[in-house]
C-alpha cells in the first residue's frame, strides 16, 4: 500500500469520528441551584420548579435555573457526601439526610428542626395496587400472606420506599398482635416468602408489577400508586388502602456547606420555604402527596386520600434506631432471609 | 477466502476431498440455521423489542421524544466523552500492542492481564474507584475542592470512568493480530535503512489498520453505551451530566417508555452507523485487503 | 535498559525493532494512571477493615452464595458463548449467505446497547407475559427472575468477546492444512475436531476468559432480570451496591477486592497458558 492510500484511509476514518465532536454550551442564568431528589418526585418538582422560578423572577427580577437530579435516595445521598454540589436535598428517608450530616458535615445535625413538620412539607403513606376488580380479594395486610398471593415490593436494602413498606407491614402486624414484635417479625418473614422478585428501586418494582404482569399486589407509595394509575392504565388496576399504614415523611434540607460556598443560601432557603406555601402545598397535593396543610390544597385533591390509621416512625424509635435495627448489616431483614429458606 | 476445494490429488474422488475440506450442504445449512436462531433469540429480538417499544405510538411521538432539549444535551455529552476517551485509548492501545507483540520480555502475561483487568471489574466498582480517588473523603478530594477543580459529577469524571471501562479494547484487538504478523516486515524495513517512525508509519500501520479500526469501533460503541460506571460519577444532573444511557434510565423511570426506548434506538443506530462505515471502508479498500490476505 | 542487569537474567530478549522503551513507557504510565492508582485506592479502602473483619465478610454465607451465583452463571454463560460464538464465527467466516453482513454487524450490539436497556429488553422478552416467556411458561420453563435469566443476560453481554477474538484467527487459517488432512484420509469431522479446533483453542480460551470476566462483574442488565432474591438470585455486584447503600464503603470494597483477585488470577492463568503455547507452538492469540 502506498502512503497516499493510507492517508486517504485515515481521512475517511477520521471524518467518521469527527462527526461526533459536538459543542457543549450551557446557558448560564443569574442564579442556579441544584435540587438532589429521589426517584418518584420528578413530576412534582417539574411543576414546583416552574412555579418557584416564576415567583423568584417576580420578586427579585433574577432568572433562576433550577437543576434537578433524580435517583435512588441512598445513592443520591452518597453523591452529595462525595461532593455533588447540591443546594437542597429532598430525599425519601430521614436516614439518608442524617448520613449526609454525619459523613460530610455539610448539613447540621439538627436539620430536622429547620423547617416545619420535621422538615417534611408533604407526607405519603403505603397502599396496595391490585389488578382491576381485585380478583384475589385483597383487603388488608393479612391477605398478603395467603397461599396463592404473590407480592411485589422492592428490596429494603436498596430502596428507601421499600423500607417504608416493610415498616408499614410491621406496624400492622404489631397492632394485630397486641404490640408483640416477635409476632410482627414472623408475619413480615411470611410476607417476604410471597415476594418472587426484589427489585432494587420502587420504580423497578412498579414496572415488574405493571409491565411484566408479575404478582397480585404491589406495595407502593400512595403517590406512586396513583401515578401508575394515571400513567399506565386506570382500567387495569385498583388501589386498596389497608387498615393500618405508616406515615412516610420524605424530608427536605438545606445543604449549608454548599450554599455558603456557592452564595445561594437565600434562594435555596426560599425554595424550600416555598414548598410550605399555599402554592407549594397545592402542587404537592396535585401530585398525590399528602400536604402538611391540607386546607391550602384543592379540596378535590384532598378527597382522593383515604382515611387510614397511620403509624409513625417514632413508634419504631425514629430512623436513627430503626435503620440499623431493621435494615443494617445483619439486621432484621437479613435475618428474615436465611439460607435454604 | 471462499475459494472452492482444490482439485484432488492422488487419493480418492473429488467428492471425498470436498467432504473433507467443507461440510456437506445439509450440515452447512444446519449450522447457518442454528446460528441464525441463536442470533435471532439473543440479538435480533432484544433489538426488535427496543424498536417496537420506541415506535409504539408512531414516529411522531418517537421524534418528539428525541427532540427534547435534555436528550440533546445527553447526546452532545455522550459524543464529547467518546471523542476524548477513544483517541486516548487508541494511542495507548497501539503502544501496548507494540510493546507486547513485537518484543519478548519477562512478565508479559502479567502485563496483558493488567490490561484485561477493566473487563473483569464490575461497572459499579469502575465508577466507585474514582469516587474513592476524587470524592470529598479521598486523599485528593479536599485539594481539588480548594482549587476549584471539579472532577466528580462533571465531565472529567465521566471521561475518566469511560476511559477506564474502554481501556483494553484497542490493545486487545491489536495484540493477537500483531503477534500473528510477527516482526519480519519491520526487520526488513529497518535493514533497508528506514527509521523507527517510518517503519511504524509505512509498514506496521498499513498491516494493522483493519484491526485498529475494529478496535476503535468497539471501543467507541462501549464508550457511548457505558452505563454503570458513568452512573456512579455523573451526579445525574438533568441536561448537564446525563449521558445517553443515563437519560434512558431517567426517561424509563419517568414512565416515559417511548422516550427511553427512542434514545436507546439512537444508541443502537450509532453503533450500526459505525459498523456501516466499517463495511464501506472494507468495500472501498477490498483490493488491498485481498492483497494483505495473500501476504 | 538491559545493560544494568546481570547477563544471565535478561528482562527482554534482544531485538532490532526500536521503540520498546517508548511503547512500554506509554503503556505503563497510562496503565498506572488509569487502572492501578484507582484500583489501589480500592484495596487501600478495604484494608481499613483489618484482616479478620475482611475474612469474616468474605466468607459470610450470603457473600459466598452471591459469589457462587455470579461466578457460576458467568461460567455457564461463557461456556454457552464459546459454543455459539465459535459456531457463529465459523458461519460468518466460512459461509456466504443472505444477511451475513447484517449479522456480522449485529454481533457488536451488546457493546453499544446500554446494559440497562439490554436488561429491560431481555426481561420484556422473557417475562411470563413476554414474546418468548409466554411460550415457555406453559412448558414450565421460567427464565426471567431466576438464575437462568442471569445466564441469558450474561450470554448477551459476553457474546461479542468470543466471536471477535475467534473470528480474526479463523480468517487466518490456512486452507492448505485442511486439504492436507483431507489427502491423508481424514473425514471432515476429524479435520475439524483434530486439526482446526486445537489451533483455535488459544483464541477460544481468550474469548472465554474475557466473556467470563465481564459476566462476573456485570450489573446493569442483570438486576432487571435476576429477581435479586438473597441466596437464590442475588449477584455479588448487587451485594456491593447493598453495602454502599449502608454507607459501608470498606465492606463494599472488600467484596469488590475479592472478586477482583479471583478474576485477576483466572485471567493471569489463561494469559500465561497462551504465552506458553505461543512460545511452544507459535500460533494462537
Amino acid at each position: 500500500m502506498n502512503a497516499k492510500g493510507l492517508s486517504r484511509f485515515f481521512t475517511v476514518a477520521l471524518l467518521a469520528t469527527s462527526i461526533q465532536v459536538g459543542g457543549m454550551g450551557f446557558a448560564f442564568a443569574d442564579q442556579t441551584i441544584l435540587n438532589v431528589s429521589y426517584d418518584p418526585t420528578r413530576e412534582l418538582y417539574k411543576d414546583f420548579n416552574a412555579a418557584f422560578a416564576e415567583k423568584w423572577k417576580t420578586d427579585t427580577g433574577e432568572t433562576l435555573t433550577i437543576q434537578t437530579s433524580h435517583g435512588g435516595s441512598g445513592k443520591q445521598a452518597r453523591s452529595v457526601i462525595d461532593g455533588l454540589e447540591a443546594d437542597v436535598v429532598t430525599l425519601a428517608l430521614e436516614a439518608d439526610i442524617d448520613a449526609i450530616a454525619k459523613e460530610s458535615g455539610k448539613i447540621p445535625a439538627d436539620w430536622k428542626t429547620k423547617f416545619e413538620n420535621n422538615s417534611a412539607p408533604y407526607t405519603s403513606t403505603i397502599v396496595f395496587l391490585v389488578r382491576k376488580g381485585n380478583p384475589k380479594g385483597i383487603k388488608d395486610w393479612g391477605d398478603l400472606v395467603k397461599d396463592d398471593i404473590q407480592v411485589i415490593t422492592p428490596n429494603p436494602k436498596t430502596s428507601g420506599g421499600a423500607r417504608w413498606n416493610f415498616l408499614a407491614a410491621w406496624a400492622w402486624a404489631r397492632a394485630q398482635n397486641g404490640g408483640d414484635d416477635a409476632k410482627a417479625q414472623e408475619y413480615v418473614a411470611q410476607l417476604f416468602k410471597h415476594v418472587p422478585v426484589l427489585d432494587t428501586g420502587a420504580r423497578g418494582a412498579t414496572t415488574t408489577f405493571v409491565q411484566r404482569g408479575l404478582g397480585d399486589v404491589l406495595i407502593a407509595w400512595e403517590n406512586e400508586a396513583y401515578l401508575s394509575l394515571e400513567e399506565l392504565g386506570p382500567d387495569s388496576f385498583d388501589i386498596v388502602t389497608p387498615s393500618v399504614s405508616i406515615k412516610a415523611e420524605p424530608p427536605v434540607a438545606l445543604v449549608d456547606g454548599n450554599v455558603d460556598t456557592k452564595g445561594t443560601r437565600k434562594v435555596a432557603e426560599a425554595y424550600l420555604q416555598y414548598l410550605y406555601s399555599d402554592v407549594g402545598q397545592k402542587i404537592a397535593a396535585k401530585h398525590y402527596y399528602r400536604p402538611f396543610k391540607p386546607e391550602a390544597a384543592d379540596p378535590n385533591d384532598i378527597k382522593r386520600f383515604a382515611d387510614v390509621k397511620l403509624s409513625t416512625i417514632d413508634e419504631f424509635g425514629g430512623w436513627k434506631e430503626a435503620q440499623p435495627k431493621f435494615f443494617g448489616d445483619g439486621g432484621v431483614f437479613d435475618q428474615i432471609y436465611k439460607p435454604g429458606q | 477466502m471462499a475459494h472452492e476445494a482444490l482439485a484432488p490429488a492422488s487419493v480418492g474422488t473429488s467428492e471425498m476431498v470436498r467432504s473433507a475440506t467443507s461440510e456437506s450442504r445439509l450440515a452447512r445449512y444446519g449450522l447457518i440455521a442454528l446460528s441464525l436462531a441463536f442470533v435471532g433469540l439473543f440479538l435480533v429480538l432484544p433489538l426488535a423489542i427496543v424498536f417496537t417499544e420506541a415506535l409504539r405510538k408512531g414516529p411522531g411521538t418517537f421524534f418528539e421524544a428525541i427532540a427534547d432539549p435534555e436528550t440533546w444535551a445527553a447526546i452532545r455529552l455522550t459524543l464529547l466523552v467518546a471523542a476524548i476517551a477513544v483517541p486516548l485509548n487508541l494511542v495507548f492501545g497501539i503502544a501496548a500492542a507494540w510493546a507486547i507483540a513485537k518484543f519478548e520480555f519477562k512478565g508479559k502475561a502479567f502485563l496483558t492481564t493488567l490490561i484485561d483487568l477493566p473487563f473483569s471489574v464490575s461497572p459499579v466498582i469502575s465508577g466507585l474507584v474514582f469516587v474513592l480517588l476524587f470524592g470529598s473523603h479521598s486523599l485528593l478530594g479536599p485539594w481539588l475542592g480548594s482549587h476549584g477543580i471539579k472532577v466528580l459529577f462533571a465531565v472529567p469524571g465521566i471521561v475518566l470512568a469511560t476511559v477506564f471501562v474502554t481501556f483494553p479494547f484497542v490493545a486487545r484487538e491489536l495484540i493477537p493480530l500483531m503477534q500473528e504478523q510477527g516482526t519480519s516486515d519491520e526487520e526488513a524495513a529497518l535493514s533497508l535503512g528506514a527509521s523507527g517512525w517510518q517503519t511504524f508509519w509505512y509498514v506496521t500501520l498499513p498491516n494493522i489498520k483493519w484491526g485498529l479500526l475494529y478496535g476503535v469501533l468497539l471501543c467507541n460503541a462501549r464508550a457511548m453505551g457505558e452505563f454503570g460506571a458513568v452512573s456512579v460519577v455523573s451526579g445525574h444532573i438533568r441536561g448537564m451530566t446525563n449521558t445517553m444511557p443515563l437519560q434512558v434510565e431517567i426517561l424509563y423511570n419517568e414512565y416515559n417508555f417511548i422516550g427511553a426506548f427512542a434514545v436507546a434506538t439512537l444508541l443502537a443506530l450509532l453503533a450500526l452507523v459505525t459498523l456501516v462505515i466499517k463495511s464501506l471502508l472494507e468495500f472501498k479498500f477490498s483490493a488491498q485487503i485481498a492483497a494483505a490476505r495473500k501476504h | 535498559m538491559t545493560a544494568s542487569l546481570p547477563q544471565r537474567w535478561q528482562f527482554r530478549q534482544p531485538s532490532v525493532i526500536p521503540g520498546f522503551g517508548l511503547a512500554l513507557g506509554v503503556t505503563l504510565s497510562w496503565l498506572i494512571l488509569i487502572i492501578l492508582i484507582p484500583l489501589s485506592g480500592l484495596v487501600w479502602r478495604s484494608s481499613a477493615l483489618g484482616w479478620s473483619t475482611f475474612w469474616t465478610l468474605a466468607t459470610d454465607q450470603r457473600t459466598l452464595n452471591a459469589l457462587k451465583i455470579s461466578f457460576g452463571t458467568a461460567f455457564l454463560a461463557a461456556l454457552a458463548n464459546v459454543v455459539f460464538g465459535v459456531l457463529l464465527a465459523w458461519v460468518l467466516v466460512r459461509y456466504r449467505f443472505f444477511g451475513r453482513r447484517v449479522i456480522d454487524a449485529m454481533v457488536d450490539l451488546p457493546f453499544a446497547l446500554p446494559t440497562a436497556v439490554a436488561g429491560i429488553a431481555l426481561t420484556t422478552l422473557y417475562a411470563p407475559n413476554g414474546w418468548i416467556g409466554s411460550l415457555l411458561t406453559p412448558l414450565g420453563i421460567k427464565v426471567a427472575f431466576t438464575p437462568l435469566g442471569i445466564v441469558f443476560a450474561l450470554i448477551f453481554v459476553g457474546l461479542p468477546f468470543v466471536v471477535r477474538t475467534v473470528q480474526p484467527i479463523m480468517e487466518e487459517i490456512d486452507r492448505e492444512v485442511e486439504e492436507a488432512a483431507a489427502t491423508l484420509g481424514a473425514t471432515r469431522f476429524q479435520t475439524v475436531s483434530r486439526v482446526l479446533l486445537p489451533g483455535l483453542a488459544p483464541a477460544v480460551l481468550t474469548g472465554f476468559a474475557l466473556a467470563f470476566a465481564r459476566g462476573v462483574g456485570e450489573y446493569g442488565s442483570v438486576i432487571f432480570i435476576a429477581g435479586n432474591l438473597p441466596y437464590v438470585s442475588e449477584i455479588a455486584p448487587l451485594l456491593i451496591v447493598i453495602r454502599l447503600e449502608e454507607f459501608n464503603y470498606p465492606a463494599a470494597t472488600a467484596i469488590a477486592a475479592v472478586m477482583l483477585i479471583i478474576s485477576f488470577v483466572m485471567l493471569l492463568v489463561i494469559n500465561s497458558i497462551q504465552a506458553w503455547s505461543r512460545r511452544r507452538y507459535g500460533y494462537g492469540a
